[in-house]
């Protein structure tokens, strides 16, 4: 298992991670948390010449919580995010989320930049941000842009990043309400069958507000809209529920795999929805 | 490809070396500076019997390049005590069967006790989620917790006596 041979830099700030993707082309990629391209590479799937290691570059390691805004570097780890108290207050579901991904020691290594940048549709911050509503900046020779988590996938591993662009930032506003990341799979430590990230606002037991995105049930994540507009105006009762289930079935297209047929996933997705709604209102 | 000069703080040691980018951590610490504690067990980043410290984080050593390591302290399961000074861990594994065929047992008393120094008064139910990375083919685990959770309540009282 051991991968092709590439060189190795460790650029100090962003600008020099940039300049290096620039200068070295197709042949550079950026290294996070390596968690999801170290395995790549030793199966020999991902062959690069030059590895750009974020690690030194401290600007990326920020947390902040200002004005209703939570912004997150692109290096913050899955532990980081589980460990900052000032981020469970903003935005527990995070913590939620970031609990149920691999384990201990992945979780120390690997990155929300890397997360998102991966587009691994097994990924579960893609679709939790697709239901924050979160922004990703990137940054590139030209400057800076932002681009919104639900335009930002566009199939397996393809996003709206440029091969020279760094995402340096995920930012979203901190979250009211219910919240619930529910997910099923085979065993601990694995990519989700599917995944569910819901966020309820209520008053006086009717739904005001509400976003749901899926994960691993299509090749991107999917925010439905459609679920969410289900639920708005109800008190969530069972015909809600279904309705939000079969709504969020229509904008879905599961793939038969390891993890079970196309059936299977379909009805799994609903019994997840239905679980993660159910908790995200109680706790509205 | 060259080589690159690398620099680590290993057990407390500094060394220096000359590897390749693509070198796995594990393998500089069992090929090169002869540190065969820590194992290989699937190379494929699941069953974490390479797990050493570095950085102050519980890693998978065989998922981490010795380029990355550039730099770190590391710590292996031979950092934690030896045959003459157990460290607490190793004796209660001993104590409570906390190992049969021993193959899993440096990665997980290494996970244990950064898990222990994160949480040194662990629930059973916090031991096992944060064992979730260490996979052990012979116990059962049963053991391993308890082993894990005797470990901690013997430095708690350590602590208190010293104090
Ligand atoms: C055993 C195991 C189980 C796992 N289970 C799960 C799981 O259940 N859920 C889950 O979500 N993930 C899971 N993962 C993946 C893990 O969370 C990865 O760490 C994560 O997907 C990628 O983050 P990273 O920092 O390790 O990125 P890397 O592996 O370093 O990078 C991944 C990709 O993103 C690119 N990239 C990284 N950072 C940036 C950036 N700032 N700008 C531009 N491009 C960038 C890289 O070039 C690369 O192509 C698992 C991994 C393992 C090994
Ligand atoms: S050998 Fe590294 S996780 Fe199994
Ligand atoms: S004791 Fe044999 S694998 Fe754990």
């Amino acid at each position: 298992m051991i991968p092709s041979a590439f060189e190795y830099h460790r650029p100090a700030d962003v600008a020099s991670a940039v300049k290096l993707l620039a200068e070295l082309g197709d042949d550079a990629r950026v290294l996070a948390g390596g968690h999801s391209l170290i395995p790549m590479m030793k199966l020999r799937m991902a062959e690069l010449e030059h590895l750009v290691d974020l690690q030194a570059v401290a600007e990326l390691k920020a947390i902040s919580v200002e004005d209703g805004t939570v912004s997150l570097g692109a290096m913050v780890t899955q532990h980081d995010l589980i460990d900052s108290e000032e981020l469970f207050r903003a935005a527990p579901i995070l913590r939620e989320t970031a609990l149920q991904i691999a384990d201990p020691q992945v979780r120390y290594m690997g990155t929300i930049g890397g997360n998102v940048a991966n587009g691994d549709p097994g990924n579960d911050m893609p679709g939790l941000m697709q239901c924050l509503g979160a922004t990703y900046v990137l940054e590139g020779p030209e400057g800076r842009r932002e681009v919104a988590a639900r335009d930002f996938y566009e199939a397996a591993y393809m996003t709206d990043r440029a091969d020279d662009e760094i995402l340096v930032q995920v930012r979203f506003a901190a979250t009211t309400g219910g919240y619930a990341y529910e997910k099923q799979k085979r065993k601990i430590g694995d990519y989700a069958t599917a995944a569910a990230a819901v966020l309820i606002e209520a008053e006086g037991g009717t739904v005001t507000r509400a976003s749901i995105a899926m994960t691993n049930v299509s090749d991107t994540p999917v925010w439905s809209e459609a679920a969410a507009d289900a639920l708005t105006g109800t008190t969530c009762d069972d015909a809600a529920l279904q309705a939000a289930v079969d709504a969020m079935l229509a904008d879905i297209d599961p793939q038969e795999d390891n993890r079970g047929p196309i059936e299977f996933k379909r009805h799994l997705a609903g019994v997840i929805l239905q679980r993660a709604i159910a908790r995200a209102f109680q706790r509205a | 490809m060259s080589k690159m000069h690398i620099k680590m703080t290993v057990n407390g040691q500094k060394k220096e070396l000359l590897s390749e980018p693509r070198q796995l951590l594990i393998h500089v610490l069992r090929e090169e500076l002869g540190l065969t504690g820590p194992h290989i067990g699937c190379e494929t980043s699941h069953c974490g019997a390479c797990t050493v410290e570095m950085n102050g984080k519980s890693v998978k050593s065989c998922t981490v390049f010795a380029a990355q390591a550039d730099g770190a302290e590391v710590t292996t399961i031979e950092g934690l005590g030896n045959p003459d000074g157990l460290h607490v861990l190793q004796e209660m594994f001993k104590e409570h069967h906390g190992l049969q065929c021993g193959f899993c047992t440096p990665g997980m008393i290494t996970r244990a006790h950064r898990l222990l120094q994160e949480n040194p008064n662990p629930t059973e139910e916090e031991v096992r989620f944060g064992m979730a990375g260490n996979l052990c083919r012979c116990t059962g685990y049963q053991n391993i917790v308890k082993a894990i959770l005797a470990a901690a309540a013997e430095m708690n009282s350590a602590k208190e006596a010293a104090q």
